[in-house]
């Protein structure tokens, strides 16, 4: 600290616990709605203080759901999005460090074709192409399936070009000195690159999970039986159930849970997450 | 386009190697845009029986629709409402918690979680917050006398678009604020200190230049942000209404592909989205290139 300014430090510290207070209380209220029952939402104004019935509520949706309404158990929609969300993770970053490798490490061909080719996917979100890709995907008779729910996702241009951005401030040396050891293409990227691209994958990996279990109009297409869905675009349909009769407590509930695995992963590996963050987009 | 000086001979692997990316990529990216602008030439019956070629047609009815013209006028409200709000608060939230040494960790944790939550899961907290029947945020404007109704009123619904996709972008820029403050020089700071420049001067004729590149940035990432990115928070609570007045471009792609079954005009959308996207990739990509030097 260059000067002493504490009406300046104590400015800050407001700003900052009413940033807090603001980002959190959608939250928090969202929290204390899944701890009531349902007629305690009749006296006109949503609870602010915790009820009696968060137990019974948690436990019921992850077993039942709403089974009188036909909306499936959250414990299946969670696993649902919770194999997505792995899948799209693992899948991005297996098939981008693979070709980085090849665009890096490779003199070939076609190389800048293939190359500007990954890169224009960064420019066609799924939500622009919806149609077509769809119908892609029905044709190929992947509908109400894992792969259909997954592999359209993991293409990949900035896994793609952080890992490329990254494999050329790699020393030469390195691979001279494998390749004078006797070493092959294959035997390098295993033993060499993998091991010092731990980090980056680790980084990546947090940005990819929260990702895939963030999707909410791709599952919401291409699943037609409860079984494939995910609880992202589950609570769409608890909410458009529950408008009809108040069942505001269950709604909430779905929302913490969806919220939970995503933001656990953020906060306890945030360290990661900032810097696959600041990597990925610059 | 840079490789290493010393590379790999060998013929075959490099494709291999790339094969799955590229099979990924044409198969679902390349080939459904491909369709994409075919069928914006084209028109198709309701039944899928039939197509006819029709020029630029779907372009010109695009013109002078009206739905197509009023959700152009709400994206150009929308977008740049998000990206003022979201970046505006990241940049005050970062300013503050540098000045601050001791607890900046925890704001920080406290700050930054929001970017995990989904989209959709944002938009249905806020709209439960400002449900008009038993809403908390409805309820306290009742008290200084405004009457809040986002199923009827217009404004209303636009606000609440805004707030909810706002919410989780304001963390995303606040940590790329704070890393372009950190980034800093502090002995151009003490310079300017001993100049006997006040931490407010400071910050506006030192801190705020230099962020200008990142603000650049977050403008950008924050329009395609809430021009595509969105989609789930206005499926999740207004559904585009009331009358039309939350109905974004991306939403309406989506309405006319799959509801309204007007493949043609939706293909003409999807295209116009593209050439959007791809001008503000390439705005980004130009400036990444000009501030990364490998």
């Amino acid at each position: 600290m260059i000067d002493r300014h504490p009406w300046l430090d104590a400015l800050a510290h407001v700003v900052l616990i009413v940033g807090v207070l603001v980002v959190a209380f959608p939250v928090y209220v969202a929290v204390i709605a899944s701890t009531h029952g349902p007629n305690d939402f009749m006296s006109g104004l949503i609870p602010l203080l915790p009820g009696r019935e968060m137990f019974a509520n948690y436990r019921s949706m992850l077993t039942d759901g709403l089974s009188s309404s036909g909306a499936p158990p959250l414990l299946g929609m969670l696993w649902n999005s919770l194999v997505m969300a792995l899948s799209i993770a693992f899948g991005k970053i297996i098939i981008s460090i693979l070709s980085a490798y090849a665009i890096v490490y490779f003199r070939f061909p076609f190389r800048a074709v293939a190359f500007w080719m990954i890169f224009i996917t960064l420019m066609l979100p799924v939500e622009v192409r919806i149609v077509p890709t769809f119908k892609v995907v029905a044709d190929l008779g992947l509908l109400d399936s894992y792969a259909g729910l997954t592999v359209p996702l993991i293409a990949s241009a900035t896994a793609t070009f952080l890992f490329r951005q990254f494999f050329l401030t790699v020393p030469e040396e390195l691979m001279e000195a494998a390749r004078i050891d006797g070493a092959g293409p294959l035997k390098f990227f295993r033993d060499v690159l993998l091991p010092l691209s731990r980090t980056n994958i680790a980084a990546l990996f947090v940005i990819l999970f929260i990702y895939g279990w963030n999707q909410y109009l791709w599952p919401m297409m291409i699943t037609t039986t409860s079984s494939h869905y995910t609880i992202v675009m589950g609570i769409k349909r608890m909410s458009d159930v529950a408008d009809a009769l108040p069942q505001w407590n269950v709604v909430m509930t779905t929302v913490v849970l969806a919220m939970l695995p995503p933001v656990i992963v953020v906060v306890g590996m945030q360290r990661l997450f900032v810097k696959g963050l600041i990597e990925t987009e610059k | 386009m840079q490789t290493k000086r010393t590379v790999f001979g060998n013929r075959l692997l490099p494709y291999a190697l790339l094969l799955p990316q590229l099979a990924v990529t044409v198969v679902f990216f390349l080939w459904p845009a491909a369709q994409a602008i075919l069928q914006s030439f084209q028109r198709e019956d309701a039944f899928g029986l039939s197509t006819a070629w029709v020029g630029l047609t779907n372009y010109t009815d695009l013109l002078q629709d009206p739905s197509y013209l009023n959700a152009l006028k709400v994206t150009a409200i929308f977008a740049p409402a998000v990206t003022l709000l979201s970046v505006g608060l990241g940049l005050v939230f970062a300013a503050s918690l540098d000045r601050l040494v001791r607890g900046s960790r925890v704001y920080a944790t406290l700050l930054v979680w929001p970017y995990a939550v989904a989209p959709a899961v944002g938009g249905i907290m806020w709209w439960f917050l400002f449900n008009p029947t038993i809403g908390l945020l409805p309820y306290l404007l009742a008290m200084v006398g405004y009457h809040w109704d986002h199923a009827l009123q217009p404004t209303d619904a636009m606000i609440l678009v805004v707030i909810a996709a706002s919410w989780k972008q304001v963390s995303y820029n606040f940590l790329f604020f704070m890393a372009g403050l950190q980034a800093i020089p502090k002995s151009m700071i003490e310079a300017a200190a001993i100049d006997g420049a006040g931490p407010v001067k400071r910050f506006f004729t030192i801190s705020l230049p230099l962020l200008s590149p990142t603000t650049f940035f977050l403008a950008v990432i924050n329009l395609v942000y809430a021009m595509f990115d969105t989609f789930p928070v206005i499926h999740a609570t207004t559904g585009g209404n009331p009358a039309q007045s939350t109905n974004i471009l991306v939403y309406k792609v989506f309405v006319d592909g799959f509801i309204g079954l007007n493949l043609g005009s939706s293909a003409a959308q999807s295209v116009v989205l593209m050439i959007i996207v791809v001008a503000l990739t390439v705005i980004q990509f130009k400036w990444v290139e000009r501030k990364v030097t490998y």
